[in-house]
């Protein structure tokens, strides 16, 4: 699958990079759906032996080609929410020298690499990959309320009901990027919903 | 002086009135006929007798009422005030340079008594009179940050240094021009102001980092900042703007003059001397244009400035819908006579309008 490139945009926005195997310990690796492709692309025996994989499949159907890498630890969870728990605990546990791979959507590399900071694990340990779906984890600004996976431009918070644009305006705390009401000056006058890069 | 406290509102009926005393030292925020951002800071030593920039932490005819809406917002929303963990201790200091300065500039409107760690504070204008364990927290009703600016007009931005760099770790945020400290808290100085159009290529942002992050103790700076609000509305944040966006709309070539309001913050910087951050006070200042009219220099000013600003910027302020609407207002105040620099009213020296 050819990898998005995303637009230029402002600094809070994240900027992903593209996973190396590096030299360490041990590694994390922690992916959902196409981010599976990433892996597959750096894993080689060596690396697996020392590698706790953590995959969260999204419909996608990669599950077995990661389980076939044979590393050390393979879990393969329904959500992020079931998986999150489980995440803390192995950073929790976690050495010097751990090296963490994130890669897959924005919300879970956003979500994860917040455990990750919270954990004390050092910015410059954690790589990260885009892949797959460019959906965004949306923080609805009234309500706080967060509606994951939001494709289109405008949406509705599925928390409040209101009808939100998104910005690109990225909290590292929340995970999340910024929606705002857009018919507050307007009411009802809601644009026709397209891609966020349409 | 005696400062003669309004009651008055924020909302709702919108009771907000400025006297002559405040329209005359309003901080106007333009020292030329024309505005683009610039990093403007100055020191924070004082100026002319009964400016806004006299006193270190101004105390006006808003006093109670901005405390009394400040107290509803926090009630409706808690999130506006939050301190991460690590920034106790800045709050302390906060509170310390509020009391300080509090009490020696304004010794008829509040005291501080300290013996030791032992500290009485009395604020008579709200009627508080507490005794507190400086540096313990169980002492006070809140925590020290949240204490004193629920005593305290303007709103606090409080920054932790680290890095070479000024991170968004704590703040009472309940006047702001539509920035959420939920959704920005724990961002750097650059995250932070990522929305800001025009700014960041102009490289404004490197320099006031740069000038911010050497800010000593005992040396403060400050800068003014402004937009556009419609209705003397404080509380123009982002959560409630789907509520108060509507308002934008509301205006009419018959209203606009009372209320249409430029809004100006007293930004002003202070290094605290325990925790080494540092403090950003955004302090408010409204004024409605038919007041700011009665000064002939503002009003062919602010019309030169609104005219001349480049769109992006309207847009960002949020104000490019209702701009041909306050140059056809503001035209009416502007005779093309040459204006004094600066930003004082030069009310004695400035001809009256020629129109």
């Amino acid at each position: 699958m050819a990898k998005f490139e995303f637009p230029p945009s402002i600094l809070s926005r994240p900027v992903w990079g593209r996973l190396e195997a590096r030299s360490g310990k041990s590694h994390l690796m922690i992916a959902d759906a196409e981010g599976a492709e990433a892996i597959l692309d750096i894993a080689t025996p060596e690396l697996m032996e020392n590698t706790h994989i953590i995959y969260i499949p999204k419909g996608a159907n990669h599950a077995d080609k990661l389980r076939a890498l044979a590393p050390a630890q393979f879990y393969e969870g329904p959500s992020y929410d079931a998986s999150v728990q489980r995440i803390r605990r192995v950073l929790s546990g976690a050495h010097m020298g751990l090296q963490v791979y994130l890669t897959g959507t924005e919300s879970l590399m956003g979500q994860a690499m917040r455990e990750t900071s919270t954990a004390g694990i050092p910015h410059s340990a954690v790589q990260t990959e885009h892949r797959g779906s460019v959906a965004r984890r949306m923080q609805c600004v009234h309500c706080k309320g967060i509606t994951e996976d939001v494709e289109l431009d405008p949406f509705v918070c599925s928390h409040c009901g209101l009808n939100l644009f998104v910005r690109d305006h990225y909290s590292r705390r929340h995970a999340a990027y910024q929606g705002v009401c857009v018919d507050a000056e307007d009411h009802g006058n809601i644009p026709e919903p397209k891609g966020i890069y349409e | 002086m005696t400062i003669q406290f309004n009651d008055e509102t924020f909302r709702d009926d919108y009771s907000f009135r400025n006297s002559e005393w405040a329209i005359k030292r309003f901080p106007f925020p333009f020292h030329e006929d024309s505005y683009m951002y610039s990093v403007n800071m100055e020191q924070h030593r004082g100026g002319p007798a009964g400016s806004v920039y006299e006193k270190r932490f101004d105390v006006d005819e808003h006093y109670l009422a901005e405390m009394k809406d400040r107290a509803l917002v926090l009630d409706q929303d808690p999130l506006r005030c939050q301190s991460l963990p690590h920034m106790t201790l800045a709050g302390w200091d906060l509170l310390e340079l509020i009391m300080e300065c509090k009490s020696e500039d304004y010794p008829d409107l509040f005291e501080l008594h300290r013996n030791g760690n032992t500290w009485r504070w009395v604020n008579k204008p709200m009627g508080i009179d507490d005794t507190f364990t400086f540096l313990d927290e169980t002492t006070l009703p809140y925590g020290p940050m949240e204490y004193i600016t629920r005593q305290a007009q303007g709103d606090f931005a409080v920054l932790d240094q680290r890095d070479d760099m000024l991170w968004m770790d704590a703040g009472m945020i309940t006047t702001q021009a539509d920035w959420s400290l939920d959704f920005d808290i724990g961002m750097n100085f650059f995250e932070w102001h990522a929305p800001v159009p025009l700014a960041h290529e102009k490289g404004i942002f490197i320099r006031a980092l740069k000038f911010l992050l050497n800010i000593q103790q005992g040396a403060p700076a400050r800068r003014l900042n402004w937009t556009m609000t419609v209705n003397p509305l404080l509380d123009t944040s982002p959560e409630n703007y789907h509520k108060w966006g509507i308002q934008k709309t509301e205006l009419s070539p018959e209203n606009i003059g009372h209320k249409q309001h430029l809004r100006v913050e007293l930004q002003t910087f202070y290094r605290l001397p325990r925790s080494n951050a540092l403090v950003f006070p955004i302090r408010c200042y409204l004024c409605n244009f038919q007041d700011m009219m009665t000064m002939p220099k503002w009003g062919r000013r602010l019309h030169r400035v609104i005219r001349d600003l480049p769109d992006e910027l309207a847009t960002y302020k949020g104000f490019i819908d209702n701009k041909p609407m306050m140059l056809d207002y503001l035209s009416q105040f502007d005779d093309g006579q040459p204006t004094s620099p600066g930003i004082w009213p030069d009310q004695e020296t400035e001809p009256p309008l020629q129109k």
